[in-house]
Formats: C-alpha cells, structure tokens, sequence
C-alpha cells in the first residue's frame, strides 16, 4: 500500500490518461476527419501484441529458478487459456483458474 | 421521472450480459484492492472515475508497488490505445445527440462498445437516451461490484494469498480473444517473446518499459510487410 498522495497521484493520472484516450478521437477527429495510416495501423497490431507483453508483466515478479519454479503460474495460465479458447466465458475461464491458483499456493506450493 | 424510468426499464435487458460480467470483475477487482490494504471508498472512487477493468486490474499493481506517474502515464495510454479506436467508431453514431454524449464517450468501455456499436435502441426511445443508459447502468454495475468486492475483502478475514493472480487470468483471456480476432498472429508472438528476453537481460524491475518500446518499434518496422501482405 501506498500513502494517500502517491496512491491518489496514481489514481488521478490514470484517470487522465483513459479520459483522454476515450475523448482523443472526438476532439481532434471529427467527422470525415480521419487519422493518419501509421496510427489506425498500431490500432490495429498493438493490443495483441499488448496483451502478451501484459501477461509476462503479470508473471514478471515470479522466481522462476528457486521457491516454486513458476509452476502454479504456468499450470493456472495454461488452463484460464485451454478453457477460454474452448468454452469463450470470460467468467469460467478467470473464475476456475484464479480459485485453482489460490488453492495452489494456499496448499501446495506454500 | 415516469419517462426516465420507461427509457432504464426498456434499455435494462441489453445491459444484462454486462450486469453478469461487472459485477463479479468489479468483485473481484474490489477484493485484489483491500488485499492490498485500501478500503471501499478507494475502490468506489477509482470506478467512478477510471471506469475501465483492465486498468483498475493493472492499477493494484502500481499501488502495491507505488509507481512512478511516467510509468503509470505510459502504461495507461499504451493499454488503453484501443479506446481512441472505439471513439473512433462511433464519431458517427455520437453526432448531434445533445450534451449526454460528452458522458457517453467517459463511459466507453469493451463491453459498452460492443453493445452500442451492435444494437439499435427500442423504437420508442431515442439513441441519445438509450446510450445514456446502457452507459449509465453499466457504470452503476462496475461500481457497485467493486466497492461491494472492497468491502467484503476488508471485514471477511478470509485467505486471500494468491488473489492477485485475477489479474494475470484477465489477460491470459485477453491473449486468447485477441488471438481469435487476428488472423495474424505475429503481433502476439512478438509480444511474448520480446518482454521474455527483456526480462532476462534487465530483470523484473526495468524491463517493461524497453520491452514495450521494442515492441512498438519492431512493429512499426515490420508495416511495409503487414500492409502489403494484407494479414491484417
């Protein structure tokens, strides 16, 4: 936990930045007014590559060579991924896999 | 009063998909953020304000860590790139509905996006008014979900270890629907394995930021072979 300034410092600039990435388009695009290629193209190639570079993020702080290897991780991704490509329910997929996980490092990789 | 609830009632069933996805997330959101100390009022504030899943997920991190504002700015804006492209989309669909669009476009989310841009509103109200409240009651969803989350994390003493790995499952989903929607897959591979090799040279603490420049940069080399390829 961070304290109050640092915490609302970080909560006031996210904010910023959703908003203006939410009014961008209206401000300085308005009808007819269209982007230039190169940023409809990132549009287009970014949040895929985006979501990768996230998911190593999220593992980013786990030690892979001592305490559990990274196995909980791996075993608990694998399986939000298998049930979400088969199944498509966002729910399910977060939802079994976050409970695993848990259960995981409450019980076996202490 | 009697008219705005006829417009709620009528937009109310669009929004049910969303109801059953907010409010869980936000739930789940709301624990992740008292396990790191901060209470319902923190979690209320931030989804009034934010209103986006994948940041307030990403956010615990920052604030468990206390991030510097570059980094957060950065992240943020690279994260939600999407939504200028949302916005984007609906210039058109925006266009003279009075003054509630200003709130409309605050409020535009995935899940919003994805109703607004595929449904046509109930024949006897208006557009402005049925985004208006497919808009307003998905933001009452995400709210109530996460300050419930927050308040049922900080009074049940409940062993929370390993609540943090929501976030983690948020975007391996997101890696697959992603996936599914591209018929190139190069962006994804790219993206894995960049971050990997950052990661190993800079270590936990440095590697992001180079890795998330990397990627940009190698993407926008590799345009010429994209655009002319078509795999878009």
């Amino acid at each position: 936990m961070s304290n109050f300034a640092t915490s609302m410092g970080i909560v006031l600039a996210m904010a910023a930045v959703t908003a203006f990435t939410r009014y961008a388009p209206f401000i300085f695009f308005g009808r007819g007014k269209e982007p230039a290629k190169w940023i409809k193209y990132l549009g287009k190639l970014l949040p895929p590559a985006l979501m990768s570079v996230l998911i190593i993020y999220c593992i980013s702080s786990v030690d892979f060579i001592g305490g559990s290897h990274g196995i909980p991780e791996i075993i608990c991704i694998a399986i939000a991924m298998a049930l979400h490509a088969w199944k498509g329910n966002v729910l399910l997929s977060i939802g079994v896999s976050t409970v695993l996980y848990m259960v995981l490092v409450q019980t076996i990789f202490v | 009063m009697g008219n705005l609830f006829n417009i709620l009632k009528k937009s109310f069933r669009y929004t049910l998909p969303v109801l059953f996805g907010y409010i869980p997330l936000g739930f789940a959101f709301g624990i992740l953020l008292a396990s790191k100390g901060y209470g319902p009022e923190w979690a209320f504030f931030m989804s009034v304000i934010i209103f986006s899943g994948t940041g307030q997920y990403l956010i615990v991190s920052f604030l468990a860590a206390g991030a510097s504002i570059p980094h957060v700015i950065l992240m943020t804006f690279l994260l939600h790139f999407r939504y200028f492209f949302y916005g984007l989309s609906m210039i058109d669909k925006y266009h003279k509905i009075g003054k509630s669009k200003w709130y409309m476009i605050f409020g535009l989310t995935d899940e919003t996006y994805a109703i607004l841009s595929t449904e046509t509103p109930p024949k006897d109200i208006s557009r402005g008014a049925f985004y208006t409240a497919v808009t307003f009651m998905n933001h009452c969803y995400w709210i109530i979900g996460s300050t419930l989350g927050a308040i049922v994390g900080n009074i049940l003493p409940f062993n929370t270890k390993g609540i943090e790995f929501v976030m983690t499952a948020l975007f391996a989903v997101l890696v697959v629907e992603q996936w599914k929607a591209h018929k190139n897959h190069i962006p994804a591979l790219i993206g894995f394995v960049i971050p990997i090799i950052s990661l190993v040279i800079l270590g936990s603490e440095h590697f992001l930021i180079p890795a998330l420049l990397a990627v940009s940069v190698i993407l926008m080399c590799m345009r010429p072979i994209f655009e002319k390829e078509e795999r878009l």
